[in-house]
């Protein structure tokens, strides 16, 4: 049998800006975006606000009715990335599988360490909080699930063991979406069908939930029973990367195709150009568009050849966008994302009348590339997107402290 | 509560890449000879917040906390 630690950096932003400022500790405090950018939205609370009812994501406004003497700090990402780091190299003694998930939390392989799970959960947390100055809560557990959700029972500075012997008790009774990988509409079908906890998911025959989800179904089947075996992975063992996109909130709404396009072409560029770096391309172009009532879509669809254009990748995405979007209400954000990744210089389907045009469009952006890494981004920009505030805006930065995928399970599971 | 004073520091590098504080710069100006560093280890400074390499240190006959936090070198102070 496994051990598997999952640990959990308390309220982790907000916990490091108490760390530096004590006088913070008694005080509703929130780490916020920065409302002028139109990111301000609430990114980590301290115990005292989270008292007061303020919410992770939650509009600044939102937050100050609740709590009028909230303090609102801006972020500090890099001082954050400093102290993950720091807690990484502690983690990195106790376990050579060590599975970052985000800045603040971490799966840990410690089956073959001979101190125990619970044992190495305790000296973390006491080492967070003498060395870094913030708490933990840790997960102990067989799989990396139910680690994950030991880690969220008790907190903060707690460790939690979940056991064979116990998880029925433990893990049954908590409701159905607490689980990873059930969002908002996966818990409204679940729901539909009376399966509201973790319990009667794993009392549902896997048969049924296959019918009602697909594969998806029978996965969580098994994660609700304990049978996940997924490895954690080893230090320095990159994540396999399943797609790439950009995604970007302007300073303002978009209220036309042609704001679309623009924001559109910025994120293509970005993502084309970091598939060509990781020597992928995509054979699936996906848009998500998220309008002003913050209400988000998909869309995705396959082209015929794999590409990392930005030049190929627009105009899919645009198609996409304006055969589902109907201008209702204006948007406030889009991400356009390549998946079904195959690697450049693969097998490919030639065509009957191959197009000179294909090899020279690489070669150019390869060029502008080569440009924008020797004198940087806004060297060489496209005519549309001069004198533009949309087009302004550099979306590589943003992927990196928010993967997409992260977010959307914060947003759906606050 | 305490106040974090950020202070000049004159440190040593020995061959190992080993560091080793031996004065620092109080703000008014007065400087102290550090006699001794009793410990090393990595550390959050619970009096004045802030975190870093804790340099614990003989100064004037006393133990003395002295930080250092990404290339700034701190002491927790009585507050004014």
């Amino acid at each position: 049998m496994r051990t598997i630690l999952h640990s959990d950096l308390n309220n982790f932003y907000a916990s490091v800006e108490c760390a530096y400022d004590p006088s913070l500790r008694d005080r509703p405090m929130a780490v916020c975006g920065d409302p002028d950018d139109r990111h301000g939205i609430v990114l980590a609370k301290n115990m005292p606000a989270k008292a007061m009812g303020v919410r992770t994501a939650e509009a600044i406004w939102q937050a100050r009715e609740k709590c009028p003497g909230l303090i609102v700090l801006k972020p500090d990402f890099r001082k954050y990335v400093r102290f993950a780091k720091m807690m990484r190299g502690i983690y990195a003694e106790y376990a050579d599988r060590v599975e970052p998930f985000g800045l603040d939390e971490a799966w840990l392989d410690v089956s073959t360490n001979p101190m125990g799970g619970a044992t190495i959960a305790d000296e973390l947390r006491r080492r967070s909080r003498e060395e870094l100055g913030v708490t933990l809560s840790v997960g102990v557990s067989f799989n990396k699930i139910f680690a994950k959700l030991g880690s969220d029972l008790k907190k903060p500075d707690a460790t939690t063991v979940v056991s064979p012997d116990n998880f029925r008790e433990r893990i049954w009774p908590l409701p159905v979406d607490a689980l990873l990988y059930v969002g908002p509409a996966t818990a409204r079908k679940l729901r539909a069908r009376n399966i509201r906890t973790i319990g009667d998911l794993a009392r549902c025959p896997a048969g049924v939930l296959g019918a009602m989800l697909g594969k998806c179904g029978e996965m969580l089947w098994a994660f609700a029973n304990g049978l996940e075996r997924a490895p954690v992975r080893r230090i320095g063992e990159a994540e396999e990367v399943k797609s790439v996109g950009n995604s970007a909130t302007p300073p303002r709404d978009l209220r036309c195709d042609e704001d679309v396009r623009r924001l559109v072409t910025v994120l293509a560029e970005s993502v084309a150009e970091r598939l060509r770096a990781q020597g992928l391309r995509g054979s699936v172009v996906e848009i998500s568009v998220r309008d002003c009532a913050l209400s988000t879509y998909q869309r995705q669809r396959r082209l015929t050849n794999p590409t990392a254009l930005a030049a190929e990748i627009i105009p899919c995405a645009m198609a996409l966008f304006q055969e589902s979007y109907r201008w209702e209400r204006p948007i406030r954000s889009i991400g356009v994302c390549l998946a079904a990744l195959v690697p450049m210089g693969g097998d490919e389907q030639m065509c009957m009348f191959p197009s000179a045009g294909r090899k020279r469009m690489y070669e150019l952006e390869g060029a502008v590339e080569d440009i924008r890494r020797r004198f940087g981004h806004s060297a060489i920009l496209r005519a549309s997107l001069i004198r533009d505030d949309i087009g302004a805006i550099d979306p590589k930065d943003d992927h990196m402290i928010f993967p997409e995928g992260r977010l959307r399970a914060a947003s759906g599971g606050v | 509560m305490a106040r974090r004073v950020y202070v000049r520091v004159v440190v040593e590098y020995d061959e190992a890449g080993g560091v080793h504080p031996l004065r620092i710069a109080w703000e008014d100006g007065r400087a102290f000879r550090v006699e001794r560093v009793l410990d090393v280890r990595r550390a959050a400074a619970t009096k004045a917040g802030g975190q870093g390499m804790r340099y614990t240190c003989r100064i004037c006959g006393k133990e003395t906390y002295l930080f250092e936090d990404d290339g700034r070198w701190f002491v927790e102070a009585k507050s004014r």
